[in-house]
């Protein structure tokens, strides 16, 4: 571990804004699109089951 | 088979001759669109010069560009586009045709009209002459590339917008080369390598661009 | 087929091994064993590969198989990144140029190089969907473009970010910036060409034939971006020279990059299932997950 604290390690010698700007704004795009995707399955799934029962009411697509 | 590529031409003319006000407003964006940047940028003589050869390309480009919807729409809607790809020619042939008319009609006029609007910029005689010569062999690229664009976006909705969202970044290269040479010439060293890297695309163009064109219509019709 | 499938699993796990015995002994540990293991994979169940590949070759059968491998991917991808992580905060030593800025390529660089792969991918999978004529392989090209974009954008922003602490400006008109800003113009217009035309099939034969041009024009565009690049030097930045690297930077570098990967099959997988259960919402087979199970 090259790093004296916690401190120093969310500093990143001053780059702070920068450094953790880039990895968090992957980390949020990464989360952004599986949540996304399962909210997509899930909608794609509950209309495969409206469409399976013959309940699907195709004016609401 | 030359006298249906010639039917082609001639009947794309034509209709052009015909809807000259359409022709006119290619031209007339071209020279609004430079007179725009003058405008916004300041009158002084040694910027304009020096922004000249990229401003006038990108005119000349997005002035190909806005008649490029036209150039298998009003075929398509009257069904003559459908003979076209039934016809026993083969269809990349016919495409050649129509995008040589294209070219006769919206590329030309714009490499006519360049020494004016290199005139309205204060560039120097040279750079003018490697102007036209620059939009002389990028023009066509221009309407080759555009043609694929146009052929892909046939029927699709917004199709004038998205045709220069797709045929934009293709557009790069004819830009890059055909700025460069003009900003070469003016800074006295030859555009010699430009302008041969130019007329390369422009050849790659022809051969390729008609069976992509040809490929893309196909699509956009069955 | 199962030879083929077969062969190249020995090869890579060949190249794997040798890799670990010859270049730099213990250094790339991790990927050299990542590479054994995917050879031996593909060795142990090419016959099983080559049995599927044309089975699942329908988007009937590939639904459940696509629904086995995503959690796969997805935990190869965890697993690589946290350790990729681990490896870019707590061993790569600090830069003695950059300070710590430098750390920003351990995303910057893996995205960047994913646009670009995913975009060959997009590209292959829809020149096969054109070729062979079949919805999946389009289905899939379809699938991955949104995550391409994604990581084009990841690549110009983390780019810039890079850019501020290393040379002073947020954006610099270098090739290789300038070509990634391009390559996002491209895959948005593949995109917005799928989302204009309605009929599916149609919309898969048009956006194939837009990839395959575009293939073709990216080396020439990204050689002319180039050739503009050097010769409108303004500024003394030259971003083309990579500094020398410490191994364990570029160990992390390619664990992060492997995770990009695994990631990005994961989450194209679990697009292409939405993508078939939309599409083919009339088949039968659909229609049976519907009734199964509690809506």
């Amino acid at each position: 571990m090259q790093w004296q604290s916690w401190q120093a390690f969310f500093n990143m010698g001053g780059y702070a804004f920068f450094v953790w700007t880039s990895f968090g704004l992957t980390a949020l795009c990464v989360i952004w699109e599986v949540i996304a995707l399962r909210s997509r399955n899930k909608e794609a799934l509950r209309l495969t089951h409206l469409l399976a029962q013959d309940a699907f009411d195709f004016s609401q697509e | 088979m030359n006298s249906a590529w010639l039917t082609v031409l001639k009947r794309d003319l034509l209709q052009a001759y015909r809807r000259r006000s359409d022709v006119a407003t290619t031209l007339f964006f071209f020279v609004i669109v430079s007179s725009l940047f003058p405008l916004g940028i300041g009158s002084d003589s040694a910027i304009l010069s020096k922004i000249a050869p990229g401003v006038l390309w990108v005119a000349a480009l997005l002035a190909g560009m806005i008649s490029l919807s036209r150039l298998f729409a009003t075929d398509f809607a009257d069904g003559t586009l459908e003979q076209m790809l039934l016809s026993p020619q083969p269809l990349f042939l016919l495409v050649t045709a129509k995008i040589l008319a294209h070219w006769l009609v919206c590329g030309l006029p714009v490499v006519l009209l360049a020494p004016v609007i290199g005139l309205q910029y204060a560039l120097p005689n040279n750079a003018i002459l490697i102007l036209v010569i620059s939009l002389l062999l990028g023009t066509p690229a221009l309407s080759l590339i555009g043609a694929i664009g146009a052929a892909l976006t046939l029927g699709a909705r917004g199709s004038g917008l998205l045709v220069a969202l797709l045929v934009l970044p293709l557009y790069i290269p004819v830009l890059i080369f055909g700025a460069l040479a003009v900003s070469a010439s003016q800074s006295g060293m030859s555009p010699q390598a430009h302008l041969s890297l130019l007329g390369a695309i422009s050849l790659l163009a022809v051969v390729l661009a008609p069976l992509a064109t040809a490929a893309a219509l196909r699509i956009s019709i069955e | 087929m199962k030879k083929i499938i077969f062969a190249l699993g020995f090869v890579i796990a060949i190249a794997g091994a040798g890799l670990m015995l010859f270049v730099h002994g213990a250094k790339y540990l991790s990927v050299n064993i990542a590479l054994v293991m995917l050879g031996a994979a593909l060795m142990r169940q090419s016959a099983y590969f080559a049995d599927t590949l044309f089975h699942n070759a329908s988007p009937q059968t590939f639904y459940p198989t696509a629904g086995k491998m995503i959690p796969w991917f997805a935990w190869l991808a965890v697993i690589m990144a946290a350790y990729g992580l681990y490896i870019s905060f707590a061993i790569a030593p600090t830069d003695f140029q950059q300070g710590e800025a430098y750390r920003i390529i351990f995303v910057h660089v893996p995205a960047a190089w994913m646009s670009m792969v995913i975009y060959l991918a997009m590209a292959f999978w829809a020149a096969v969907g054109l070729a062979l004529n079949s919805r999946l392989s389009a289905m899939m090209a379809q699938a991955l473009a949104p995550t391409g974009a994604i990581f084009t954008f990841l690549a110009l922003v983390t780019g810039s970010l890079w850019g501020k602490p290393m040379w002073g400006t947020y954006w610099v008109w270098d090739a290789r910036l300038t070509s990634e800003l391009i390559l996002l113009f491209l895959y948005l217009g593949f995109i917005a060409l799928q989302a204009s035309i309605d009929d599916p099939r149609k919309a898969d034969r048009a956006g194939a034939l837009l990839a395959i041009v575009g293939t073709v024009m990216v080396p020439i565009i990204y050689g002319s971006v180039k050739w503009w690049n050097t010769l409108h030097q303004g500024s003394s930045i030259n971003m083309g020279a990579a500094p020398k690297m410490a191994s364990t930077m570029f160990e992390a570098m390619i664990l992060m990059a492997l995770a990009f990967w695994m990631y990005t099959i994961a989450v194209a997988l679990m697009r292409v299932r939405c993508i078939m259960l939309e599409r083919e919402r009339h088949a039968n087979w659909v229609k049976s997950i519907g009734s199964e199970g509690k809506p």
